[in-house]
């Protein structure tokens, strides 16, 4: 196809075509996500580029009439500001290898968990499923805050191992790396099972079935049927889990220490205690930056399943 | 096909102890006689009786139920528009747009979210007055946003199962679209609106970040109020209303699957009578 058919094509939606109706039906939606999610990014940009001032709201404005002339202030001092302090680069690379290895984590249990449930009976099935699901339904918070009793000092777990004998004196485990991953792990383990299961009982059976007739190991199979077969599943599971963990700010404010430096929390940090706007607005541009590719990959395969 | 089924059997036992293990724990403590969580001191239900009387818990409860009732109840009417459009209909200007705005929002990290959703409150206010206080209102907003994605999803995986044959008979018999919709449609499909209010239900009571961000004085949800208590510590009035949501959410849980398992038995009933 040529550009310029292409180009036709694309505009030639065929809008007139569509009855008012269906246009009611297209615009609720379209209009109210446009205002609420697509142009506040918006704004986020302009923000981030507006210094910061003493103020309400605490910037100053990025556009001035001043004397029948339009000024306009375009301002990268907070991105170099990001750029300036390491601390803001080592949070980015904290979040991302911590999301990445509880993503890992969570494949590795959620995988064979997934498998399980979709070679069990169907009426266990569903009772399967529900019990996956059921911690979701309950608080988010909730389920962070136990793992604080669980993981302090005098803890349920710094118990079991000194009662084994396996430690003398208690391990420090709550407010370091790795209970922010077991807290991630804990929280978004259901969002990996359940794209994981959809796609694994949509697999065809006989396939696996004349693997094995034709003598390939179980193995072999798995690598070469099975997990191919699964990509998508694997896709969605891992970007459910790594994009909103990189944004976390929940369980390493409540279960991290002053070693795991996540940006979510530092965003949170800059809004709330240090009042700075424009950081605030520049730190969660480099993040949807960083995010642009997992959510490209999120999408495509979301737009799969939603295809008429 | 023997023994993998038997290790991933053991990974599943495995990831339901994991992920039941510290909500028994939770429960068995809000139990404790003892203020310190960890240490055992007999059977008391003391916490449940401070919990009721806490005031400010009880206010954000209230608050909590009322934003997330009327922020589901939109995102049903937001969420099911977005499901058919992007099922049914085959080409439209914003497709694209619009089918990347239901599926952003289920995986967007919850600060840029809430932090580019104030800011548009903000500019709002400064432009049109509206609006001056930020509160209820606001988190309902932001609440029935991000929840109309994940109702679009649910009720587009049901779209997808109906079989059009139907709708389209409705069609040729002369119905018009709109009635086609409400007479046929909407009644294969309610399940999924009802699956689609329960889950934007439980997402807006559970949500932290985002209502931090958009609200103002005077409106505290119950995890904004639970939030600052868990900062300082571990406490038991909070174990005692961990205990009353898993219960609340398991008695739900245990009547949808009942109410499913009845249904499947009437499908396979009506499959077995002869001419049904």
């Amino acid at each position: 196809m040529s550009f310029r058919s292409r180009l036709s094509a694309l505009f030639a939606a065929r809008p007139g075509r569509l009855s008012l109706g269906r246009r009611a039906v297209i615009a609720l939606p379209l209009v109210w996500l446009s205002l609420f999610f697509l142009l506040p990014f918006a704004l986020v940009l302009k923000i981030s580029l507006s210094e910061a001032a003493i103020s309400v709201p605490p910037y100053a404005p990025l556009a001035e009439y001043v004397d029948g002339t339009l000024r306009v202030f375009l301002n990268l001092g907070n991105y170099l500001f990001l750029f300036s302090d390491s601390l803001y680069a080592a949070a980015y690379w904290g979040s991302v290898k911590t999301a990445f290895l509880s993503t890992l984590v969570c494949l590795l249990l959620g995988y064979p968990m997934a498998w399980a449930m979709a070679r069990a009976r169907p009426r266990a099935q569903l009772v399967l499923l529900l019990l996956v699901m059921l911690p979701s339904w309950t608080s988010f918070l909730i389920r962070i805050y136990a793992w604080m009793g669980i993981l302090s000092n005098s803890g349920l777990a710094n118990q079991l191992l000194l009662g084994l004998g396996v430690i003398d004196a208690p391990l420090r485990l709550l407010n370091t790396q790795f209970a922010v991953v077991v807290g991630i792990v804990y929280a978004y383990l259901p969002f990996m099972v359940l794209p994981l299961y959809a796609h694994l009982t949509r697999l065809d059976m006989t396939l696996l079935e004349a693997a094995s007739d034709l003598g390939s190991r179980r193995f072999n199979t798995f690598i070469t049927v099975t997990l191919p077969l699964s990509t998508g599943g694997i896709v969605a599971g891992c970007m459910l889990v790594f994009i909103p963990a990189v944004g976390e700010f929940v369980i390493p404010e409540l279960l991290g220490g002053p070693d795991t430096l996540m940006i979510g929390k530092v965003l949170w940090d800059e809004f709330f205690l240090n009042r700075d706007w424009p950081v605030a607005a520049a730190l969660a541009t480099i993040m949807l930056g960083l995010l642009v590719i997992p959510l490209v990959l999120f999408h495509r395969h979301q737009s799969r399943e939603l295809a008429p | 096909m023997r023994r993998l089924p038997s290790f991933s059997g053991a990974a599943l036992a495995l990831g339901l102890v994991f992920l039941y293990l510290p909500m028994a724990v939770l429960v068995a403590y809000s139990f404790n006689a003892s203020s310190l969580v960890t240490v055992w001191a007999g059977f008391s239900t003391k916490w449940y009786g401070e919990l009721l009387r806490d005031e400010q818990i009880l206010a954000a409860v209230w608050t909590s139920f009322k934003v997330a009732f009327f922020a589901a109840s939109m995102a049903v009417c937001l969420g099911t528009p977005a499901a058919l459009v992007m099922t049914r209909f085959d080409r439209f200007r914003g497709r694209t747009v619009l089918a990347s705005m239901v599926t952003a929002p289920l995986v967007m990290p919850e600060v840029i979210t809430g932090l580019s959703l104030l800011l548009l409150f903000v500019q709002m206010a400064a432009l049109t007055g509206w609006p001056a206080d930020r509160g209820m209102a606001t988190i309902w907003i932001a609440h029935t946003t991000f929840c109309s994605a994940y109702v679009a999803v649910v009720v587009a995986a049901r779209l997808r199962e109906v079989d059009r044959s139907i709708e389209e008979a409705a069609m040729d018999l002369g119905s018009p679209p709109a009635k086609t919709f409400f007479a046929v449609t909407l009644p294969i499909i309610s399940p999924a609106l009802v699956a689609g209010w329960l889950l934007a239900f439980t997402l807006s009571l559970d949500d932290l970040v985002i209502a931090s961000f958009v609200s103002g004085p005077g409106a505290n949800t119950l995890p904004m109020v639970v939030f600052s208590s868990v900062r300082l510590g571990v406490s038991p009035k909070i174990n005692a209303l961990a205990t009353l949501i898993i219960l609340a959410v398991s008695l739900a849980t245990l009547v949808a699957w009942y109410v499913m398992r009845r249904g499947e038995k009437k499908r396979r009933a009506s499959l077995a009578r002869p001419g049904g």
